[in-house]
Parts: structure tokens; C-alpha cells; sequence
């Protein structure tokens, strides 16, 4: 059988799609369709660029945004301090000596870099999308190879609009069936990594396929291949169907017309072939997929929130014992502890994996129910709530979601990154114990000697307002 | 990028798996708009008792005086995992490291390394145990040979394989983007047949 006519996974497809060069000896060269930068990881690019004068290839292919070091609270550049602004300002500098459309401070189209790609319709299947960031695997989502790369990388997509990327293995998750009232897309990546571990998909392009995918909005798939990489994963991938064509058709950047056409046509061609063969799969029952919440420092140390914090003798591996170990210590946390007597202080509501419009609605729903109840946030708790983007915002506000928060004692705050890393204002102090909706759970990743549960915009929302974790199905 | 052929060194023993990038650099470290500057701040939450770094913690690793001078990192599992900022291996780089030596690496973390010319040498799990117990016990010195694959110490002699155009990269210390540069007619031969909406 020639090459041609063997079945071929998706990724395998979008691989071959992008070949600009494949040479014994040599990592094989691909095309970079679109480029997205933000101003922590570009800095030191442009100025090598600058130093060996080189020009950019497509600056028309590169798109930049301010999101990780901007502050929630004013659209000012300097809000967030000196090195923020600094590097906000070069960000700027560099944008328009190079000829780059930059959405920054206040603008419309601002937002966290994985929000606005898929929004403004610069997301689309079957390309190639890289960012100098490690959560550009949701736009995986839309069957976009989408993977985060280092500095070096970015100055070497400016100048030659390609990369060299070691082919990886292939991975299909499976997750059947239909998940239960109140679980959402975060508790099914959570429940995938919980399975996987930390480094499960280390050297893998993961696929996420399945009837309980298939069911996902866009803004679900997004949550799910925005985490891929918490399992190690290059990439992750979903293949492009209606929900996606629906989702991108008359987005500010989608092609049009009969462009638009042929390109659907050669997006439903992009998913996995029949009988295609992959190097690894998983398969999850959507329907015992439980409510997750991390209790430990990295995202694969995760349980469902109706158990208990776990012992470093329910481990087999060494390695994994005194991982666990060194996690309950840095948590605070006692092994056999119910999940839901942990309190918190703190509640985080926004970032690449939760801050959609979707999000906003799930949290929203949340707290209206406790509000029929008269409760409202716990009198212990901060809770902010960072909308991804302005567009998330305004679409927010105009259905009434801020008033919701507000009213219920959330803060309504401005786009960006916010907590997540905590490279603006947005910090947590050490000892705080936070629910968040953000992706990392690493030691000191939202303030050092901070605590990070990561959950879903639900169960943060519910937990804010009761002051400690709480069981969604005994709401 | 400097050439890299062979090297030997004493190694410090940082005993910990699945060591993310926001230990190796914390984030209000990155806000800086040059390259240099960083090594300073490698580790600085466990290396450090205070947050501005004055107070030197003196039961980490990197802090006892018999790893003074370490130029190899030996690690645990899924080092690098988190965050593509290659501001972690320029702080490796910065504070003196040629080598990091684990038995998996985070992929983006692994593709930074070979790109700024730090070594990354992944060695199965029994032989990182071994290099744990002798470094435990008294300091180690290895020496790494790029060109032939392997890390000795003692009559011992570990191999390790690399990707074929990663070695020569490392040993030649390629300029990347220039390399790419050199194949402009096959960037415009591609471009000439995209489709209309890519």
C-alpha cells in the first residue's frame, strides 16, 4: 500500500499538510500558518532579530496582544508596576517597527492570546498555530496543530515563518457515553490527567475523540486541549465537525465567501481515517467522570472532590510516594482529610482554560442558585471573576453576568491573565488556600507559599460562596 | 551558540520528580526585556529563605558547599514541565550548568535546551539511581562526550542517544534561524502552493 492511500490520523495529516522540507539528517522543517505573541516571551526575539538585522518574514501572519503582565484593575500600561510596563511598551515598540497588528491596552479585541485567537476567528483548522506559550494546545481544539514554544522559536518563526519539530507519537483518548448533570469539560481533562499522570502523553500528540468530545461546545473542547500539555502532551487535537464550522463561520478574521467554502470542504477531510493506527490509546467512561479538584502540586495529583486527600501509601511507585509526600506538606493538607472540610480564602474565576463566555454563564448559574437562597460569598472569602477577553466581557455584561457576581459579592474585573501565574498585581499571599480555575497547581505558581485547587468554574464558584469545597450534587 | 563537544564537571543531586519551570524561574522573574539576568534567580523559592533573595537557604542543594561549582544537574522525572518560558534554561545556563542529565525531560523544556546549547541527557532510571547513590555519597565528576554519546565516571560508561541533527547542532553550535535562511526557495516553494484560507 502506497502512502497515499493508508489511513492517517489527523495529526498525521496536518504534519504532512505542512512539510516544507523533510531531508535525511535534518529535523524536518514545517510551515507556521499563524503566529500569536504576547510581550513576556517576544523581548529578547525582536532584539536578536535586531542584532542580526533580520526583517520578518509575514509580520501579516503574526498577531500580538498584552494579557499575562497587565493589571485587572485599569487599562493603564504602568498599573502593574515598572517591569510590566516595560515590557508592555517594548511589546509596542517592537509591533510597529516590525509591521505586527497589535491588540493592546483597552482595545476591543484585547484579551488572553487563547481566548482571542478562537474568538476573533484567527483559529482555524487544519493549521498551524504557535505562541511562546505552553497553553497554545487549545486551539487544538478547532483541529489546529497548536503547540507553545520557547523564545528561540519565536525568533526563528519571525524570521523564516517555519519551524523544525521532531515528529511525535500518537495518542487517542476516547471518553464514551454522556457525562452526568454538573460535570463539565474541566472535570473530564482533570479526570484524563488523573489517569495519565503528570508526564502520561510526554512525546505524544494526543487526540481527544469519543461521543462525550464530540458533545462539547467550543468553548468546552477549548478547557479540555488548553490542559493537554499538564500531561505532558505536544499537542492536542479535536477533530473539526459542525459545532466548529458553526462556531468560526462570520468570526472578524474567519476566510469568507467562497474561500470560506472550500475551506470547510478541506476541513472535513482532516479527521482521523478510519482504521488509522495510533501509538497509544485511552479510553474513559464519560459517565464515571466525578467532579475533580487537585490536592496536590502538580495537575495529575487530582481526586474527585466527594473523597479524600490521599496518603503517600496509596502509592506504589517511590518516586510518586514522596512526590505526595512533599505536596500534602507544601498544601498544609492531612492525608484522609474530606475534601470537603478544606476551607479557602481565596477564589480565582478566569484564565485560558476557564474564562470563556461559557465559563462565565456555568459560575453564573451557580451563584444564582445560592442567591435564591440568600447566600452569598463567604464573609472569609476573596472571589474574582477575570473574563478572558473584552469581547467575553461585553457579551458578559450585556447579559447581565457581572451584575450577578457583583451582587453575590464576586469582583468583576478586567481581562487578562490575572492569577493564574500572577505576573500582575493579581497575587496570592503565602498561606492562602485558592479555588481556581486556572491550569497549574505548582508550588508557588499564583504567589510563593500560596495553595492552588484547581477545580471548575462551577465548584469555584460554589466554594466561594460556602468557604470551603463543596459537593455540587448536594447543592 | 558556543560548540559543545565534551565536558566534565561535578554534578549536584536535586532529588525531586516532575521539577516545573516556575521552580526553575518564578515569574516575577520574566519580566525582564534582555537575556541576561536570570541565573541569579534559578530555583530562587527553594534557594532562598525571603523573597528578595538575601537570605541564602542552607539545607537546598545548590546552597551546600560540596556542590559549589556544579556544572552538571542531576534530576528526577518530567523535569521542565509547565511553562515554555526559555527563561528556565537561561537561568540553568546563567548559574553555570553545561548538562542536565534525568531520565525524562518535558518536551518544550527539552527543544529549549538543545536551542540555547545546554545538553540534556535523558539515562533509563536505574542509572540515575546509581548516579544519585554515588553523588550522595562523595562528590561526583563527570565527563560528558558529545561526540561519542556517553557519560563516564569511575570505569563506568553510560551511553546516551541524541537526535542525529541535535548532535550537530550542539557540536557545530548552529546559528538555527541562519540554517533556516539557507532554504528560503523551499519556504517559497511551499508558499506558492498553500491553499487560500491557511
Amino acid at each position: 500500500m502506497s502512502n497515499s492511500t493508508q489511513a492517517k490520523t489527523m495529526y498525521e495529516k496536518l504534519w504532512q499538510q505542512h512539510i516544507v522540507e523533510e531531508k535525511s539528517g535534518e529535523t524536518p522543517l514545517l510551515y507556521v500558518d499563524r503566529h500569536l505573541i504576547h510581550e513576556v516571551t517576544s523581548p529578547q526575539a525582536f532584539a536578536n532579530l535586531k542584532f542580526h538585522n533580520r526583517p520578518i518574514r509575514h509580520p501579516e501572519r503574526t498577531i500580538a496582544t498584552m494579557d499575562h503582565n497587565i493589571s485587572t484593575r485599569s487599562i493603564k500600561i504602568d498599573a502593574a508596576g515598572e517591569g510590566a510596563a516595560n515590557q508592555l511598551r517594548t511589546l509596542e515598540k517592537n509591533c510597529k517597527e516590525f509591521g505586527i497588528e497589535l491588540f493592546g491596552m483597552g482595545h476591543k479585541n484585547q484579551g488572553i492570546v487563547h481566548v482571542i485567537g478562537p474568538e476573533l476567528g484567527l483559529t482555524l483548522p487544519g493549521t498551524i498555530i504557535v505562541c511562546g506559550d505552553s497553553h497554545t494546545a487549545t486551539h487544538g481544539a478547532f483541529g489546529a496543530l497548536a503547540f507553545g514554544i520557547g523564545t528561540s522559536e519565536v525568533e526563528h518563526v519571525f524570521a523564516t515563518q517555519t519551524l523544525r519539530q521532531t515528529k511525535a507519537k500518537t495518542m487517542k483518548i476516547e471518553v464514551n457515553g454522556q457525562v452526568g448533570t454538573g460535570i463539565s469539560a474541566k472535570d473530564i481533562i482533570l479526570a484524563i490527567i488523573g489517569k495519565t499522570g503528570s508526564a502520561g502523553a510526554t512525546g505524544y500528540v494526543v487526540e481527544y475523540c469519543g461521543s462525550a468530545i464530540e458533545a462539547l461546545s467550543m468553548e468546552e473542547r477549548m478547557t479540555v486541549c488548553n490542559m493537554s500539555i499538564e500531561f505532558g502532551a505536544k499537542a492536542g487535537l479535536i477533530a473539526p465537525d459542525q459545532t466548529t464550522f458553526d462556531y468560526l463561520e462570520g468570526k472578524e478574521y474567519s476566510p469568507k465567501g467562497d474561500i470560506w467554502q472550500q475551506a470547510v470542504a478541506d476541513w472535513k477531510l482532516l479527521k482521523t481515517d478510519q482504521g488509522a493506527e495510533f501509538d497509544t490509546i485511552l479510553t474513559l467512561k464519560a459517565e464515571e467522570i466525578k467532579t475533580q479538584i487537585t490536592w496536590g502540586t502538580t495537575p495529575g495529583q487530582v481526586t474527585s472532590v466527594d473523597s479524600t486527600v490521599p496518603s503517600p501509601d496509596d502509592f506504589s511507585e517511590q518516586v510518586e510516594k514522596d512526590s505526595c509526600a512533599a505536596a500534602l506538606t507544601y498544601m498544609g493538607l492531612t492525608a484522609g482529610t474530606k475534601i470537603t472540610d478544606i476551607s479557602i480564602n481565596k477564589v480565582f474565576i478566569g484564565s485560558c482554560t476557564n474564562s470563556r463566555i461559557e465559563d462565565l454563564r456555568a459560575a453564573a448559574g451557580i451563584v444564582e442558585k445560592y442567591q435564591a437562597q440568600g447566600k452569598s460569598v463567604s464573609a472569609k472569602v476573596d472571589a474574582i471573576v477575570v473574563p478572558g477577553s473584552y469581547r467575553v466581557k461585553a457579551q458578559a455584561e450585556a447579559e447581565g453576568l457581572d451584575k450577578i457576581f457583583s451582587d453575590a459579592g464576586f469582583e468583576w474585573r478586567l481581562p487578562g491573565c490575572s492569577m493564574c501565574l500572577g505576573m500582575n498585581d493579581d497575587v496570592l499571599e503565602a498561606g492562602d488556600r485558592c479555588a481556581s480555575t486556572s491550569n497549574r497547581n505548582f508550588e508557588g505558581r499564583q504567589g510563593r507559599g500560596s495553595r492552588t485547587h484547581l477545580v471548575s468554574p462551577e465548584l469555584a464558584a460554589a466554594s466561594a460562596i460556602a468557604g470551603h469545597f463543596v459537593d455540587l450534587n448536594n447543592l | 551558540m558556543d560548540k559543545f563537544n565534551k565536558h566534565t564537571g561535578l554534578v549536584v543531586p536535586l532529588d525531586a520528580a516532575n521539577v516545573d519551570t516556575d521552580q526553575i524561574i518564578p515569574k516575577q522573574f520574566l519580566q525582564k526585556t534582555e537575556r541576561v539576568g536570570f541565573g541569579k534567580h534559578l530555583f530562587h523559592d527553594w534557594r532562598y529563605l525571603d523573597i528578595s533573595g538575601n537570605e541564602s537557604n542552607p539545607d537546598f542543594i545548590l546552597n551546600k558547599p560540596q556542590y559549589q561549582g556544579a556544572s552538571i544537574l542531576l534530576t528526577r522525572e518530567n523535569f521542565g514541565c509547565g511553562s515554555s518560558r526559555e527563561h528556565a534554561p537561561w537561568a540553568l545556563e546563567e548559574y553555570g550548568f553545561k548538562v542536565i542529565i534525568a531520565p525524562s525531560f518535558a518536551d518544550i523544556f527539552y527543544g529549549n535546551c538543545i536551542n540555547i546549547g545546554l545538553l540534556p541527557i535523558k539515562l533509563s532510571e536505574q542509572q540515575i539511581n546509581e548516579l544519585f547513590d554515588k553523588s550522595d555519597e562523595s562528590s561526583l565528576s563527570l565527563t560528558i562526550d558529545l561526540i561519542n554519546n556517553n557519560v563516564t565516571f569511575d570505569k563506568t560508561v553510560y551511553n546516551f542517544s541524541l537526535d542525529s541533527f541535535h548532535q550537530y547542532c550542539l557540536e557545530q553550535g548552529v546559528d538555527s534561524v541562519g540554517w533556516t535562511l539557507n532554504k528560503l526557495e523551499k519556504i517559497k516553494e511551499y508558499e506558492a502552493k498553500m491553499s487560500p484560507w491557511q
